[in-house]
């Protein structure tokens, strides 16, 4: 068969391809959906894919070629496209899914934890121990704005502004533009091996190490204590989170394992962006309970009391949310 | 002979169907360009954003702070799922796709703009360059977690029709790669100047006998016999 015979057989059919894609490729709104018709997609699609197979092979004209691969293009975007149910897929997510996934690789947030929480305890009790060491890790005007902080004889814990409903609403926009993206960058760090992420955690753990031990040991403890134990709940494990989605990335690039390199880190980042999403939204929540009721001059014991719970509610969801009746995960 | 595939930065995905899609890859400097674009467009957003609610107070820094927050890590996002590109891509003629060649999700968005922030790193896109200059397919590493291929979007307009001559058979018997040859000259000439034209199609000169205008006449009529028979 030569080619004007060929293209005189087949062009409806591609024609007829081509509106059918003109009319896919509209927003939503305006489409017009016949039903009947966009059954005949697949079939249609998959005949011109296979003309354009034979005009391959036939060695056709380049612009018959360009013009049945467009189409063929077109038709794979639309068949193959991957839609999302979001909403549904976020409370889903929210309601199981970040809990399980991040029980899958309890592996990697325990590795986290620890190089986050070991470095903080010991340069606390360094620093609880001795007045001069906070000096190893910030400059004496950091650590004089810190002290001021949370001084008791203040009026504003953890602020260096009055508080007010004003400042409440201003922190909840800082600590979501601040920490979500140390969250987010945490995470990211991963992909340098790890250790950016490794990195992350150690700083942060050694900076909130040694913030709390020189604090307790001025006597600061309740201003301290109150104000971080509330939101820490969710802001120190999430942190401790995202540090271990970053450590799934390094772990794929160093010790693919049985798959070749690129494919694993692929297998890897899918896995771990559940975990970063996760704590993105603990995150969000760390921001609200810092914003709006860390800051409270409430007394102490009452504070202490609500941030039991709020503990208690991160690690119940965090080790029980989620889990099948047959008990697995 | 040097093929098209050893020069060209194609890259070529064999869908279920079992033809080859053939994805033309976008490389460093367009698509510096088209972040250029969409970092002015951001300029111009933070500007807007800080002038219009600074009169707020604490609210008004407040949602300032989330739409800097949203805006430097969320806008590529936003686009990239609705669209598939940024209006900086979108006006460089460059989108995203998966590996496999369909539109970019919202978790391979979302993947590939986290990294960005080391891909920035450390300073202006420094890994990111690096990575896209030791690998194939121009991928920066958050392309390489996410999956992703930024390639040109294949605007197809018209085909380009080959102009109707008396069909000719050739005096020689030609291979397949001849007879592709002489179809793509005789489909793209009518773009080309008639100079160009007439230097390339007087390369047959010593088959065809013709030289000037009538030398480009000759394989038209080629073409028209290998397209057409008779």
């Amino acid at each position: 068969m030569r080619q004007e015979q060929f293209e005189q057989a087949y062009r409806p059919l591609w024609d007829e391809l081509g509106a059918l894609l003109d009319e896919m490729e509209l927003s939503r709104s305006k489409r017009n959906p016949d039903k009947a018709r966009a059954a005949t997609f697949p079939t249609l699609y998959r005949q011109v894919c296979s003309h354009y197979a034979l005009a391959r092979s036939r060695r056709f004209s380049p612009a018959l070629l360009e013009q049945l691969h467009h189409l063929v293009l077109r038709g794979h975007r639309r068949l193959y496209r991957q839609r999302g149910a979001w909403l549904w897929r976020t409370l889903d997510f929210i309601g199981g899914g970040f809990p399980r996934a991040l029980r899958r690789h309890r592996g990697y947030f325990l590795l986290a934890l620890a190089t986050f929480l070991l470095p903080a305890l010991l340069l606390g009790l360094a620093c609880y121990d001795d007045p001069d060491m906070i000096y190893s890790l910030m400059d004496e005007q950091q650590v004089a704005e810190m002290e001021s902080m949370y001084d008791p004889a203040g009026s504003h814990p953890g602020r260096s502004e009055a508080r007010s409903s004003e400042t409440d609403f201003m922190m909840f926009g800082f600590y979501i533009f601040n920490n979500i993206g140390i969250g987010f960058r945490t995470f990211a760090g991963g992909m340098l091996l790890g250790v950016g992420s490794l990195f992350m955690l150690l700083f942060n753990g050694l900076v909130l190490g040694g913030v709390a031990g020189h604090l307790t040991r001025l006597g600061y403890h309740d201003t301290f204590w109150s104000f971080v134990s509330g939101h820490g709940a969710f802001e120190l494990t999430a942190i401790v989170i995202c540090g271990a989605a970053g450590l799934m990335l390094g772990h794929a690039l160093l010790a693919p394992g049985q798959q070749k390199r690129i494919p694993a880190l692929k297998a890897a980042a899918a896995e771990a962006l559940k975990l970063v999403l996760g704590a993105a939204l603990m995150l969000l929540a760390a921001a609200f309970v810092e914003a709006f009721w860390s800051s409270s001059t409430l007394d102490a014991a009452i504070k202490y009391g609500v941030a039991v719970l709020l503990w208690a509610l991160v690690v119940f969801y965090l080790v029980f949310v989620g889990r099948s009746r047959h008990g697995s995960l | 002979m040097v093929t098209t595939e050893e020069v060209d930065t194609t890259r070529q995905y064999e869908i279920p169907e079992g033809v080859l899609l053939e994805f033309r890859l976008a490389g460093p400097l367009v698509r510096a360009s088209a972040w250029a674009i969409d970092a002015a467009i951001r300029a111009v957003l933070y500007i807007v954003i800080g002038l219009s609610f600074s009169y707020f107070g604490g609210v008004g820094v407040a949602i300032i702070l989330i739409a800097l927050f949203l805006i430097e890590w969320f806008y590529p996002v936003l686009f990239e799922v609705k669209s598939g590109a940024t209006p900086g891509k979108k006006a460089m003629g460059i989108w995203v796709i998966h590996d496999n060649g369909t539109p970019v999700t919202l978790s391979a968005s979302v993947i590939r703009n986290l990294l960005r922030a080391v891909d920035f790193m450390p300073v202006m896109y420094g890994f990111g360059l690096l990575s896209m200059l030791f690998n194939r397919e121009f991928k920066r590493l958050g392309d390489l977690a996410a999956g992703t291929l930024v390639v040109y979007r294949d605007n197809y307009e018209e085909r380009s029709e080959l102009p109707s001559r008396t069909a000719v058979r050739p005096e020689v018997e030609l291979t397949e790669s001849e007879q592709q040859a002489v179809l793509a000259f005789a489909e793209r000439a009518p773009a080309l100047s008639s100079e160009r034209r007439v230097e390339l199609a007087e390369i047959l000169s010593e088959i065809s006998g013709h030289k000037g205008e009538r030398s480009v006449d000759g394989i038209y009529g080629y073409a028209n016999w290998l397209m057409k028979g008779h």
